[in-house]
C-alpha cells in the first residue's frame, strides 16, 4: 500500500514558537572558504506591503559548488563546517538579512554548469504551501547560459538576482514580490 | 577553483503531486491568500542536484527531552495528557529515517506563547508549545504533549480553528520539504475550517486527521493518537540530460 505525499498547510501566525530556535542569520564559520555577501531585502504583498510574518529558508552549494549532501558525488571539496542551510525570519519592520558565501558553479542539465545560485524556501500566513525560488548574483558571466534563467522570459529575469547595494561592498539587495507587474518568479517543483 | 572534472550527474527528481492533493496557492476562503498567493503561474523547472539535495541534522541537534512538550517548565502544563507518534514514509512506503520533526501548537485553553495571539484565554507558564525529534531507523517519532485548544480567528464572522499541532519535516532533499497541520478524530469544527478544507481531496485532507490509537495509549497516564506523514516519493528514470 502506497499512499500520495501528506498536504500541506500553511505554517500561521505564530510559526515562531516553533521554529525561531533554528534561525541564524550567519550560513557560514570563519572556516568556511568564499567570497562573503550579506543578502537582505523584504517581501511584498498584493497591496505592496511589506510582509511582517515570514519565514525564509536557504539552501546552497559551498564556494566549489558542492553540496552537503550525500547524493552530491562530485569530486569537489567540503569543509566539514560548511552546512549550506540557514533559516531566516523577517524582522517586524519587514526585513530579512543573512550572511553567506556566493556558491560556486553547481551541475545542470545536459552537463552544463548552472549559474551560481541559492535555493529559497519561503513561508508565511497566508501561503497554503511553500514558494520556492532561487537568488542569483550580480555581474556574474555565468548567469547568461543558466537554464533556469533562459526559462525566464528576460522581463522577469530580474526577479531572480540580486543588486548590488550602493556605496555597501558585499551587501546584496532582493525583494520578494507576491503580486503584480513586479512579481518575483516562482519555481514548480510538482509540489 | 578546482577542475571542472566529474560535473555531470544523474539526477532522479521527485514525482509530481496528484491534483487535489495539496492545497492550491489562492483559496478566498482563507483570506489571507488573497494578498499574498502569487498571482502569475510558476515556472515549471527539471530536478536538478540543486533541489534533490537538502540539508540533515545531526543528533545533538535536538535535546534529549524536546520531545516532552510536558517538561522544561517547574511544573506540569494544565490540560489533557496525550501522546501523538507514527511514522514518517515516503510515497513508496520506505520509512524515513533520521529526519528532523519540529512540533509547535497552543496549549489546552486555545492561546500561544506568542505576542501577535491576543485571544482572551490565559496562557500556562508551564507550556511552551514547541518541540523536536528526529526519527528513528523506521521513521518513527513520538512526542508527549497536551491536547491543544480550538480558537477564534478573524477570518470570517465567528470563526474558530479546529484543535490542530503544526508540523514542520525536511524530509532527504529540498524537494521534500513539508509543513502542515494535525487535527484530531471527531473535531465538528473541521467542515468549517477554511485551511483544512483548502485540499479538494477529500481523502488527502482526512489524512491530516490523527487517529485514536489503544496501541499508544498508556494506562492511567495519557491518550495516544496516530500520525503518519508522507514525504514525496523518488522519480524511478533520471532526469533527461
Amino acid at each position: 500500500m502506497s499512499l500520495p505525499a501528506t498536504a500541506s498547510q500553511t505554517v500561521g501566525p505564530f510559526y515562531r514558537i516553533g521554529l525561531e530556535w533554528l534561525n541564524g542569520d550567519n550560513l557560514v564559520g570563519e572556516d568556511v572558504s568564499g567570497e562573503r555577501v550579506t543578502i537582505q531585502g523584504r517581501i511584498f504583498d498584493g497591496d505592496g506591503v511589506p510582509v511582517p510574518d515570514a519565514i525564509l529558508e536557504i539552501w546552497q552549494a559551498n564556494a566549489y559548488g558542492k553540496y552537503a549532501h550525500p547524493e552530491d558525488t562530485q569530486d569537489k571539496p567540503l569543509e566539514p563546517g560548511f552546512k549550506g542551510y540557514g533559516r531566516v525570519q523577517v524582522s517586524d519592520e519587514g526585513l530579512f538579512r543573512f550572511a553567506t558565501i556566493k556558491p560556486g558553479p553547481v551541475p545542470g542539465p545536459n552537463g552544463k554548469e548552472q549559474a551560481p545560485h541559492l535555493l529559497v524556501s519561503l513561508f508565511m500566513r497566508g501561503l497554503l504551501r511553500r514558494l520556492v525560488t532561487r537568488i542569483y548574483f550580480p555581474d556574474e558571466p555565468r548567469n547568461a547560459a543558466d537554464f533556469v534563467l533562459n526559462l525566464v522570459e528576460p522581463a522577469r529575469r530580474p526577479t531572480l538576482i540580486a543588486k548590488k547595494a550602493s556605496g555597501r561592498p558585499g551587501v546584496l539587495e532582493w525583494d520578494i514580490v507576491l503580486q503584480g507587474n513586479d512579481e518575483t518568479v516562482f519555481l514548480d517543483l510538482g509540489l | 577553483m578546482s577542475p571542472m572534472k566529474n560535473t555531470t550527474q544523474r539526477v532522479f527528481g521527485y514525482r509530481t503531486i496528484l491534483p487535489g492533493t495539496q492545497p492550491n496557492h489562492l483559496h478566498p476562503p482563507y483570506g489571507s491568500t488573497l494578498k499574498r498567493a502569487p498571482a502569475k503561474p510558476q515556472l515549471v523547472i527539471p530536478y536538478t542536484l540543486s533541489e534533490v539535495t537538502g540539508p540533515s541534522f545531526p543528533n545533538e541537534t535536538v535535546a534529549t527531552r524536546a520531545n516532552d512538550l510536558t517538561s522544561g517548565h517547574a511544573g506540569e502544563p494544565l490540560g489533557e495528557r496525550i501522546i501523538v507518534s507514527g511514522r514518517v514514509l515516503d510515497e513508496d512506503n520506505r520509512p524515513i529515517s533520521n529526519t528532523l520533526i519540529e512540533i509547535w501548537q497552543a496549549n489546552a485553553a486555545g492561546r500561544y506563547l506568542h505576542e501577535v495571539d491576543q485571544h482572551k484565554a490565559p496562557l500556562d507558564p508551564n507550556f511552551t508549545g514547541c518541540g523536536q525529534a528526529l526519527t528513528d531507523a523506521e521513521g518513527r517519532y513520538r512526542f508527549v504533549t497536551i491536547r491543544p485548544g480550538e480558537y477564534p480567528w478573524r477570518n470570517h464572522y465567528n470563526a474558530w480553528r479546529p484543535a490542530h499541532i503544526h508540523f514542520s519535516l525536511f524530509g532527504p532533499a529540498f524537494a521534500t520539504r513539508l509543513v502542515t497541520q494535525m487535527y484530531f478524530p471527531g473535531d465538528p469544527l473541521l467542515p468549517f475550517d477554511p485551511v483544512f478544507n483548502s485540499i479538494a481531496d477529500e481523502h488527502a485532507r482526512n489524512r491530516l486527521i490523527s487517529a485514536f490509537d489503544w496501541d499508544t495509549t498508556l494506562p492511567e497516564f495519557a491518550l495516544g493518537y496516530r500520525f503518519d506523514l508522507i514525504l514525496r516519493g523518488r522519480d524511478a528514470t533520471p532526469v533527461e540530460e
